[in-house]
Order: C-alpha cells, then sequence, then structure tokens
C-alpha cells in the first residue's frame, strides 16, 4: 500500500521538478497577491496586522487553485490515467499519492515564505510561527478538497471556473479556522484550538477525499 | 480464459452492439473488425472494466471480472490508443515508472534491453517530447516486451508504426500466444501472427 504511494508521489515529483515553472508561477502569485494589500492600503500597523491573516489565508486558497485543474488533466489526455486505474490496486491509493504530491509541491512552499510575507503585515514572531504552522496543516486539506472538484471536473470544457466555484465554498473552514489561529494568537488568546481542529479537517480530507475523487475519476474515464 | 456474454452497447442514445458474445481460450488471438464508430474501442474498455456494459457480462477464469477486481487487473495488461508516456520524461524513466506503477518492478537492465528491442538504443536518455510519433508508440509497446501477464488487450497497436516495427510486434504477440497468453485488439490492418488460433469478431453491420 505505502508502496504504491510511494511511486506515485516520485513519479509526481520528478514530472514537478521537469517543469518548475509551475510550482515558482504558483508562489509567485501567492507572493505578489500578498505583498500588493499593503501597497494598496498604506502603512498603517495596526490595520495591517489585522488583515494579515485573512490575506495570507485567501492568497493560499488562490495560489492552490491555481495548479488544481492540472492535477488530473495531464494524466488524462496521455492515457496514463486509464494505466493507473488499471493497476492491481484501488485507484484511492494513487489519488492519495497524488494529493500528497500536490500538497509538496504547492502547499509546501507557500507555507515556507509565508512567515518572510508577514514580515510586510508588521506581525510578532508568535503569530508568524503560529500563521506558518496554520499554513502547513491546513493547505494538505486544500489539496484533498481540491482533488475532488478537479476529478469532478476532469474533461469538462471550461472546467477551470467550475472547478473554482465547486472548491472555494468547500475551502471556508479552511479559511476560517486557519485565520482564526492567527487571530486568536494576536488577540492573546491562544490558537491551539483553532490548530487542532484544521488538522483535524486535514486527516479527514486527506483520508477520505482520495476516495472520493476515486469514484469521480471513474466516471470521467467511463 | 475470457468469455463475454450477450454484451450490449449503448453510448449516448445510439445503441452501437447488443448480444455480442465470445469466448476466448489460453493461446488465441481475438481480432476486433468494424468500420469506424462501430464499437470497438467501447468494445475493449468493457473488457478491462472501465466501461461497464449495459447489459450482460464478462467473465474472466470464470469470474465477473467486477467481482475479481484487483485480480483480474493483475493479470491484465491494456494498451489504449494512447500512448500513456509522459512528455517530460525519458522512456527509461517512463518503462521503469509504468512498471512500478502497476507493481511489477522492472530491473534497469531489462528496461534498457526492452528498449533496444524496439530499436530506441541511444535514445533512453531523451525526453519523450523531442521523440517522433512513431518513436513515442515504441516506447509504449516497450513496455509488452517483459509483460507476462496473461491478457493483453491491445486498441490499434500496429498504427505509426513501420514495417520492421510491425513484424517485430507481430512476433511479440506470437511469443505471447505461444506462452500460452490470450490477446484481443482491433487493427484495421491485417498483420500476420504466426502462432496461435486467430479468431476474428465483426462488430456491426
Amino acid at each position: 500500500m505505502l508502496n504504491i504511494i510511494g511511486a506515485v508521489i516520485a513519479r509526481d515529483l520528478k514530472l514537478a521538478m521537469r517543469r518548475q515553472a509551475d510550482i515558482v508561477s504558483a508562489v509567485f502569485f501567492f507572493i505578489i497577491v500578498v505583498s500588493l494589500f499593503p501597497l494598496g492600503i498604506g502603512p498603517e500597523p495596526e490595520l495591517l496586522r489585522k488583515l494579515a491573516p485573512g490575506v495570507l489565508w485567501v492568497a493560499a486558497l488562490l495560489a492552490t487553485m491555481l495548479s488544481l485543474p492540472r492535477l488530473f488533466a495531464d494524466d488524462h489526455r496521455d492515457g496514463t490515467l486509464e494505466q493507473l486505474a488499471l493497476a492491481p490496486h484501488p485507484l484511492g491509493l494513487v489519488v492519495t499519492g497524488k494529493v500528497i504530491a500536490h500538497w509538496l509541491v504547492s502547499g509546501l512552499p507557500l507555507a515556507l515564505i509565508a512567515p518572510v510575507l508577514g514580515i510586510q503585515f508588521d506581525l510578532s514572531a508568535d503569530a508568524l510561527l503560529v500563521l506558518t504552522g496554520a499554513i502547513l496543516l491546513g493547505t494538505p486539506a486544500l489539496s484533498g478538497i481540491g482533488a475532488i472538484g478537479a476529478a469532478l471536473t476532469l474533461g469538462l470544457r471550461g472546467g477551470g471556473v467550475l472547478l473554482s466555484l465547486l472548491v472555494l465554498p468547500l475551502y471556508i473552514p479552511v479559511l476560517i479556522f486557519g485565520a482564526g489561529a492567527v487571530d486568536a494568537t494576536v488577540s492573546g488568546l491562544g490558537g491551539e484550538g483553532h490548530l487542532s481542529l484544521l488538522a483535524a479537517m486535514t486527516i479527514a480530507a486527506v483520508g477520505f477525499a482520495p476516495w472520493a475523487s476515486a469514484a469521480a475519476l471513474k466516471i470521467a474515464l467511463e | 480464459m475470457l468469455e463475454a456474454d450477450n454484451l450490449e452497447c449503448v453510448r449516448g442514445e445510439r445503441r452501437l452492439f447488443a448480444g455480442l458474445g465470445f469466448r476466448l481460450e489460453a493461446g488465441e488471438l481475438l481480432y476486433l473488425q468494424g468500420r469506424n464508430g462501430a464499437g470497438k474501442t467501447s468494445l475493449l474498455r468493457m473488457l478491462i472494466g472501465l466501461l461497464p456494459p449495459e447489459s450482460g457480462e464478462i467473465r474472466w477464469q470464470g469470474m465477473p471480472i467486477k467481482t475479481a477486481g484487483e485480480h483480474f487487473r493483475a493479470d491484465l495488461c491494456y494498451l489504449g490508443h494512447l500512448n500513456a508516456i509522459k512528455e517530460e520524461l525519458t522512456p527509461l524513466e517512463n518503462l521503469l515508472a509504468a512498471a512500478r506503477l502497476a507493481e511489477e518492478p522492472l530491473a534497469e537492465d531489462d528496461a534498457l534491453d526492452a528498449l533496444e528491442q524496439v530499436g530506441l538504443a541511444g535514445r533512453e536518455d531523451l525526453a519523450c517530447k523531442h521523440l517522433s510519433q512513431g518513436q513515442k508508440r515504441r516506447v509504449a509497446l516497450a513496455r509488452l516486451v517483459k509483460e507476462r501477464r496473461p491478457l493483453w488487450i491491445l486498441d490499434e497497436p500496429f498504427v505509426a508504426l513501420d514495417i520492421a516495427a510491425v513484424d517485430w510486434l507481430a512476433t511479440l504477440i506470437s511469443g505471447h500466444l505461444q506462452r500460452g497468453g490470450l490477446a484481443v485488439m482491433t487493427t484495421h490492418q491485417t498483420v500476420a501472427i504466426p502462432a496461435g488460433t486467430v479468431r476474428e469478431l465483426r462488430i456491426g453491420h
């Protein structure tokens, strides 16, 4: 079981390394969107500190969305998805591998760059730490939930827009608790509760979403 | 043994075929024939279990393929009209990755040998996007060289191949049949397969 997940992750990471432009453009999108806010709002530290968690999280959601349409589309177009579906193991395991690989190339870089961007918003060291932790914990859920949307819209014309409409509402809980964790830290309440809920959402999403996606993929392959 | 019983295929509003059945024993090859749009590829997709038939049943070794699930897929090798190769990877990487994902890891020497047999020696380390259409097809076919699963289902395997490669593939399929394998394939060319029993099935009218 771990074998096949590992094989999918290794393959997807190798492919991602061969087209680094995709990873880099999503990260730069994140950096630019986040950086526009301090420039547009002006240098008021109080206001910026208040906006920071929401801005960073919304930007993270949008940056994750950028790479979602290609999660299954490339494999579908060149026929490898068929071969994956015909391999002698459940398709859900393959999708689990793809979700983890997607997180490694889309969620993880965002979490690593987030503390640097947080400095623009004058966040304290504590808040930066919680922000990074929240993005680390929450982005796997984004990849998992996103995989369902990507599988449902596979092969549709104009699937990209439909995908956003399907997936963004489902991202709301992650957004609320992700931004809430940083807010709570800034206001001195402590973000542990929010972080636990984020972790719970991630476990649920990474555990169950691949199987829902696999069911959707089988319909797309008919 | 692969059996199909009373298969019916409906795509959209049209019924492509109904009441279709056959029985294929070890060492036999089934040629599917029919005009474009007759439902050859649909039938193949039914046989590999990706397209559920409207009615009827397909059995592998006496067990419906739906129930046999992973056991059936472990005996199956499918080559579609898409090559299922990654343009960014080299032929060697493609072959190794495909084998690993099918849970039949291939030694690097075996993979290199397979690529040599399909005439891609010296191109193992070139990304597939730089290869020609025929060469990409050869990368896909290289999977068959070391393939020992009993059931091969091939969709237009001879397309985009030159004459030498067509002969090579015919010999490869013969070898598979001689080992007691089964094969189902669609083709528009008539290619003589030297060994095994060849049966034909015509779909549509």
